[in-house]
């Protein structure tokens, strides 16, 4: 998929993430802060870079501000901010899949 | 060198006879010699202590560099006074090198932090340690390690010599012009003043910070004029509404009251629950409305607590008014109730925090205690608890009496849920041991119950009463299976806090975290 405009998924609430996309400059580009950083950390930077590859979006610049979300949660804030930042998210929303 | 807790102690802390942990009850029996301060003679008769500032107040105490000042916690988040002192002496003064000696420290002495990073303040023990200071500290901005104990531990210390306190401050909701000192008939009231008996008994120097000046003699005492230099009178010593919240609310999270409700299901199951017994519980949550449904079992079964100490607030007064216990002894109060109770409802005295928890003293309260409920950050598979570092590994919680009331109590049931937001609290290993899980019994979890195999003898008690209980490892496991398993934390090599023990072997450090880069 590809990032047309900058989109946000998220709150800033303790166990949610705020995730904002943004067109990248040819490849992918992340910036992470966690209130669990240093147990989790490497955990969710391979969420998200799992779940962007799922997507196939391979040309992102994505901020992630964690307060805590479960993996589960974090998954679905980056496919929701990627969906909207290419207006796949008013219909047919393909949850846990990409959208081809 | 490795301790009973299987934590790494560095060599070099390990002088003038420190020892590592060795397990529950290691000193008993052993001698110490009482250290003795070094106190001025006032013969003369003085018709007032009253002096115009702090300043004066120093200068009289002999106030210089290098020196050890002391204070209490009972104004809570609402303390001026630690902050006043603080800047007379650095910023008016001049003095440097200074170490503070407090029962406690919160989110009101963040301004601490400043004196901190300059290299003012030098050293810092404390029970709690929170805010900016924790950061401080942990970021290893403090030039010698902090030293933390519990409420029994710090007692101990003083009185072995190993704090030596230069000056120490009392903060008074009420004074009368010589310094007898009580926590009550002011405008910022805190009750109990339990924490500081102990100081000002020990203290070279004692001076008292109060802003109601009362008429001689202000009985009963808690800190005596026999022990005061000097009395100050400012604007306001504290923010009451930070003092003491205006009345503990037993909580309405169904969560916290399943919890609560097994905490009382496991109390009612063993041989401890009978008339008379004793009984402490902490504020959190959970802990605080395990006396709601306590309560319901001692009307069934038709039996009266005799005594409850601690931490004291509302709901605990109600049950003294109600005459369903005989006795409370504060050291502490949290909340107005329990702050307008003290020394006023038939059957509530103050303790001094030895009196309270000292383990090196003939008989603290905690060492009578049938039942102590408490909260935990963390606790591992070895039932050793954390109730100081983060799960980022910076200072910011408080041991409190937590390692004394385990200790000392017949049964120790930690409350906590299973999870707090992605963080696992049942855990493989915590991260800073607060209280060694040879102390700790039971624990209840949202998610199930698991005796300590220590005490199979609790193990038979819930058998008996058909309370289903699970292994503390397959509660770990749980909690993993649901937020992850957590990377360890990494850490330089300077130590930024030595966690004493309650005996005063060294349990824990806190070293200087290194933060993650991906």
């Amino acid at each position: 998929m590809e990032i047309l405009k900058s989109a946000a998924a998220g709150t800033l609430e303790s166990s949610d993430a705020m995730v904002t996309v943004e067109p990248g400059d040819g490849g992918i580009e992340l910036e992470l802060s966690s209130s669990v950083m240093n147990q989790y950390g490497r955990q969710i930077k391979a969420t998200v870079l799992e779940t962007l590859d799922r997507l196939q979006v391979s040309n992102v610049r994505i901020t992630v501000v964690d307060k805590g979300a479960l993996d589960c949660t974090i998954k679905a804030r980056v496919e929701c901010a990627v969906y909207r930042s290419c207006d796949a998210s008013s219909a047919n929303i393909p949850w846990g899949g990409a959208v081809r | 060198m490795r301790n009973a807790v299987g934590r790494d102690i560095p060599e070099a802390l390990l002088v003038n006879g420190k020892e590592v942990y060795q397990g529950k009850n290691y000193m008993d029996g052993k001698y110490i010699q009482k250290a003795s301060p070094r106190t001025r003679r006032y013969e003369k008769p003085q018709e007032s202590k009253i002096v115009e500032s702090l300043v004066e107040a120093l200068k009289q105490c002999g106030a210089r560099d290098g020196m050890t000042f002391s204070f209490h916690h009972h104004l809570r988040d609402g303390d001026y006074v630690v902050n006043m002192v603080m800047k007379a002496a650095i910023e008016e003064l001049g003095l440097e090198d200074l170490t503070i000696a407090a029962t406690s420290l919160g989110s009101a002495h963040d301004p601490i932090a400043d004196y901190i990073e300059e290299g003012k303040v030098i050293g810092i023990q404390t029970s709690g340690i929170r805010g900016r200071m924790g950061e401080v500290v942990s970021a290893g901005k403090l030039k010698t390690p902090a030293i933390i104990r519990s409420h029994g531990g710090r007692p101990r210390a003083i009185e072995a010599g190993e704090v030596h306190i230069d000056i120490a401050f009392v903060a008074a909701p009420t004074s009368d012009c010589v310094g007898n000192c009580r926590g009550i008939g002011g405008k910022s009231n805190c009750g109990s003043m339990g924490y500081a008996m102990t100081d000002a008994r020990y203290a070279d120097h004692v001076v008292v910070v109060t802003d109601c000046l009362v008429d001689f003699p202000n009985m009963p005492a808690s800190v005596e004029a026999i022990d005061v230099d000097a009395v100050v009178v400012v604007d306001s010593i504290g923010n009451p509404k930070k003092i003491a919240s205006a009345a503990a609310r037993i909580s309405q999270n169904p969560r916290d009251l399943m919890m609560a409700e097994n905490v009382a299901k496991v109390i009612a199951s063993t041989p401890y629950f009978k008339d008379g017994f004793s009984f402490q519980t902490g504020v959190g949550g959970p802990s605080l409305a395990a006396n709601l449904f306590l309560e319901k079992y001692m009307d069934e079964r038709n039996i009266k607590m005799g005594w409850a100490i601690g931490g004291i607030c509302g709901p605990m007064v109600e049950l003294l008014k109600k005459g369903k216990v005989s006795k409370v002894i504060d050291v502490q109060d949290f909340d107005l109730d329990g702050v307008n109770s003290i020394n006023q409802t038939p059957g509530h005295f103050e303790m001094s925090a030895s009196q309270y928890a000292n383990p090196a003293n003939k008989g603290a309260f905690v060492n009578k205690l049938d039942f102590v409920v408490l909260a935990a950050l963390e606790i591992d598979t070895g039932f050793n608890v954390n109730v100081l570092t983060g799960s980022d590994g910076v200072l910011r919680g408080a041991p409190g009496g937590h390692p004394d009331t385990a200790a000392g109590s017949k049964v120790c049931i930690i409350v906590t849920p299973l999870t707090r937001g992605r963080m696992a609290t049942v855990c493989e290993k915590v991260v800073t041991v607060t209280t060694p899980g040879d102390c700790v019994d039971v624990l209840v979890t949202d998610y199930g119950i698991a005796v300590n195999p220590l005490r199979p003898d609790l193990i038979e008690c819930l058998d008996k009463a058909g309370i289903p209980h699970v292994s503390i490892e397959s509660l770990k496991d749980k909690a993993y299976s649901l937020v992850g398993t957590p990377d360890d934390l990494e850490w330089e090599d300077k130590v930024v806090a030595v966690l004493e023990a309650r005996d005063g072997t060294i349990l824990d450090v806190v070293r200087k975290i290194k933060p993650l880069t991906l």
